[in-house]
């Protein structure tokens, strides 16, 4: 098997990547055809290109704030939204990127979003954090840490409320586990037998916290303390992150019941891009983690290993989500911004919709 | 003097009040082993140890609400929230417990603790992190509430917000991190409660605070030169306790009253003083008191349009002859 291919041309490839998975057998992953399986990389890729050209843009200063890269977790959101049915739902934090693209958002609505444009998918006016796509259940996108897991529990709720055979999912990163509303919706959502998965993305550090200096004891085993099932799950290899989390999917969406699943995962960039990354952790851990896990790599070692994939078409997959993430970032620059005018929308729906106004007063003031 | 920057001079502010007393703590998220999510609180970690410089876990709620306990019993904890706008997550803690708890005890009990952090727009970081609460804390009364706009000024009140037995909210802005200005060493005190005429003038009062401060100063050049118009700026650096006497003594030179703030119009620090001013001065008023807001609108993320929502020289410019008309 040749290990130099473009998707990892950006590193050193390596043998002790791993090529096979101890999860390739799980049935939810045996029932894959190879399409699917090429999709899944595939979207992976469109993920790791999508935001290596955001980066750029951010370093050209088109794109202002905060830009938190997903670079290193794609595994993660790719395989739990492969899984979704159609009342299956998702919400995460403002390392939203991936997420955004796994449930099928578009990369040219998202890159103008980026670049602040009125095309954006939320108009320029929400940036990077701030994704949503409530057509594709995708629930954002949420700035303040921890913030967005009782809005999870919440979906869950409606879910149950309305008889839906449905799950949510409710990311989370290591550092947010220790917000109280974690532990709210912990106890809401067995309390009340939620159909929610809490997904704890474990990168390791919450900025420059590793997990040891922030967190007591295992963080999905905090579950059992409100009687929730747990797991653990691989996040460099999607075979494993489907297994498990379809196991707990199925759970709560045939018994109703939640549960935390910790997946263990790896940031290769700063905490955001402003972060320089040189004060808590080892340039040499950082390599370490590319060279052996990057799950784009191990899938494509097991995809090769399978012979679901060649060379060949690696090499068409990472040019073609080249090109559209250079296509993205036309389109964004091309775009118009919002105008001042644009500021006081969307802010109350019925201002939004003065025909079925039924409040009367000022809404806004100066 | 020597010159340096705003976030040289808090920091030199917790430095020496580390010094000064041993009950001094400095805890938050990020200020220990990564220097301060902003760098404020580079090598205090270094030079005061792990028991004085705390890293925390992403948990405002249980470490300030730490913070307030702690002060009940003596501490004198200085927290860092790295954005005020994460004040909300610990908003029982700092409105019920540090502002009332001396209420409700009859004064048996009081919170020497200080909250700092910055609290600004204009970075397009959206409209989860750029919210300017003086006005919220201010509602409360028990808390004290700074917003300093120079470096001067933000080493003064900060040392005298950690000798205070009040609770403090000390409000930062990460633009003004890297500004840079006169700093006098050691022992540089500017007391809680005490405006600063910025700048002297005779037709027009502008009371501001924090950045806005700049934004004016530089809106009063544009005035001297294009229009003629001499601007006195007010810089209240404190909103609770209020320099109002200041303000009405310069209402009472200029007769025309311009409030500018970065925020949200609705029962705004420049409500407050709309209505004192009317109240005490009204008589001395020439034209109608007028105010510059953020655009009333969440902070919108779009970069050139986020300085379009918040005040900037040509809105101030713009709203100042609109009094002067
Ligand atoms: C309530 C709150 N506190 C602090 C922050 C600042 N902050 C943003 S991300 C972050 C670290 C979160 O780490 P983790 O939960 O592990 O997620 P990761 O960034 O690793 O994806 C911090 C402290 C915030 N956004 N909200
Ligand atoms: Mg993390």
């Amino acid at each position: 098997m040749t290990k130099k291919t473009s998707a990892t041309a950006d590193k050193k490839a390596d043998e002790s990547a791993k090529s096979t998975s101890p999860s390739a057998s799980a049935a939810i992953n045996r029932q894959l055809t190879n399409e699917a399986r090429i999709d899944l990389f595939r979207t992976m890729m469109r993920i790791r290109r999508f935001e290596e050209r955001s980066l750029r843009a951010y370093q050209a200063k088109k794109i202002g704030g905060f830009l938190h890269l997903y670079i290193g977790q794609e595994a993660v959101a790719v395989a739990c939204c492969s899984l979704m049915g159609k009342d299956d739902h998702v919400i995460t934090a403002y390392r939203d990127h991936g997420h955004a693209i796994a449930v099928g958002m578009g990369l040219n609505e998202l890159m103008a979003e980026l670049y602040g444009k009125a095309t954006g998918c939320s108009k320029g006016k929400g940036g990077s954090m701030h994704y949503f796509a409530p057509d594709r259940n995708y629930w954002g996108g949420h700035g303040i840490v921890g913030g967005q897991v009782p809005l999870g529990a919440g979906l869950a709720y409606a879910l149950k409320y309305k008889g839906l055979k449905g799950a949510a999912m409710a990311f989370m990163g290591d550092g947010a586990v220790n917000q109280g509303a974690v532990h709210e919706a912990y106890n809401l959502a067995s309390l009340w037998q939620l159909p929610v998965v809490f997904v704890i993305e474990n990168n390791g550090y919450s900025m420059g916290t590793s997990q040891s200096r922030s967190s007591a004891g295992e963080l999905a085993k905090r579950a059992e303390g409100y009687n929730m099932a747990w797991g653990t799950c691989d996040g460099h290899d999607v075979y494993d992150v489907r297994a498990v989390m379809d196991k707990f999917l199925r759970l709560a969406r045939e018994e109703s019941k939640p549960a935390v699943v910790e997946v263990r995962t790896y940031r290769y960039r700063g905490h955001s891009v402003a972060d320089p990354d040189n004060t808590y952790r080892a340039k040499a851990e950082i390599e370490e983690y590319r060279r052996t896990k990057d799950p784009l790599l191990v899938f494509q070692n097991m995809l090769t290993t399978e012979g679901a994939l060649d060379e060949a078409q690696i090499e068409k997959i990472d040019q073609a989500a080249r090109a559209e993430a250079d296509a993205a970032a036309e389109f964004a620059e091309a775009s118009p911004f919002p105008t001042p005018d644009d500021i006081q929308k969307d802010v109350y729906w019925e201002a939004d919709n003065p025909s079925e106004r039924k409040s009367q007063g000022r809404l806004f003031f100066d | 003097m020597p010159v340096i920057s705003y976030r040289e001079a808090i920091r030199h502010a917790l430095a020496e009040e580390l010094e000064r007393d041993a009950n001094v703590v400095v805890l938050g998220e990020e200020v220990a082993q990564f220097n301060g999510a902003y760098k404020v609180t580079e090598g205090l970690l270094a030079k005061f140890g792990p028991k004085r410089i705390v890293d925390t876990p992403i948990s405002e709620a249980g470490f300030i609400g730490m913070g307030v306990g702690a002060s009940m019993l003596g501490i004198r904890p200085v927290m860092e929230l790295m954005f005020w706008s994460f004040y909300s997550v610990a908003f029982d803690q700092i409105l019920n417990n540090a502002a009332n708890v001396r209420y409700m005890s009859g004064g048996l009990i009081n919170c020497p603790i200080v909250i700092r952090g910055p609290a600004n727009g204009g970075t397009n970081v959206g409209a989860t992190h750029s919210h300017t609460p003086e006005n919220v804390l201010a509602n409360h009364p028990g808390v004290k509430v700074v917003v300093p706009s120079t470096p001067a000024d933000a080493k003064g009140l900060l040392k005298s917000a950690i000798r205070d037995n009040d609770p403090v909210f000390f409000l930062e802005n990460t633009i003004l991190y890297g500004d840079k200005g006169e700093v006098p060493e050691g022992e540089h005190i500017v007391p809680l409660g005490k405006a600063d005429i910025k700048r002297a003038g005779t037709d027009l009062t502008i009371v501001t605070y924090g950045r806005c401060v700049l934004h004016s100063l530089a809106a009063a050049d544009l005035l001297q030169k294009e229009h003629d118009v001499s601007v006195e700026v007010v810089d209240l650096r404190t909103i609770r306790p209020l320099d109002i006497d200041t303000v009405l003594a310069s209402v009472a030179k200029t007769h025309r009253v311009l409030v500018v703030e970065e925020q949200k119009p609705f029962a705004s620090v420049g409500s407050q003083l709309a209505f004192m001013i009317q109240r005490e001065a009204f008589d001395e008023l020439d034209a109608p008191i007028h105010r510059l807001c953020t655009v009333d609108a969440p902070a919108i993320y779009s970069p050139p349009v986020e300085a379009e929502q918040l005040p900037n020289p040509q809105r101030i410019l713009k709203a100042a002859l609109e009094v002067m008309a």
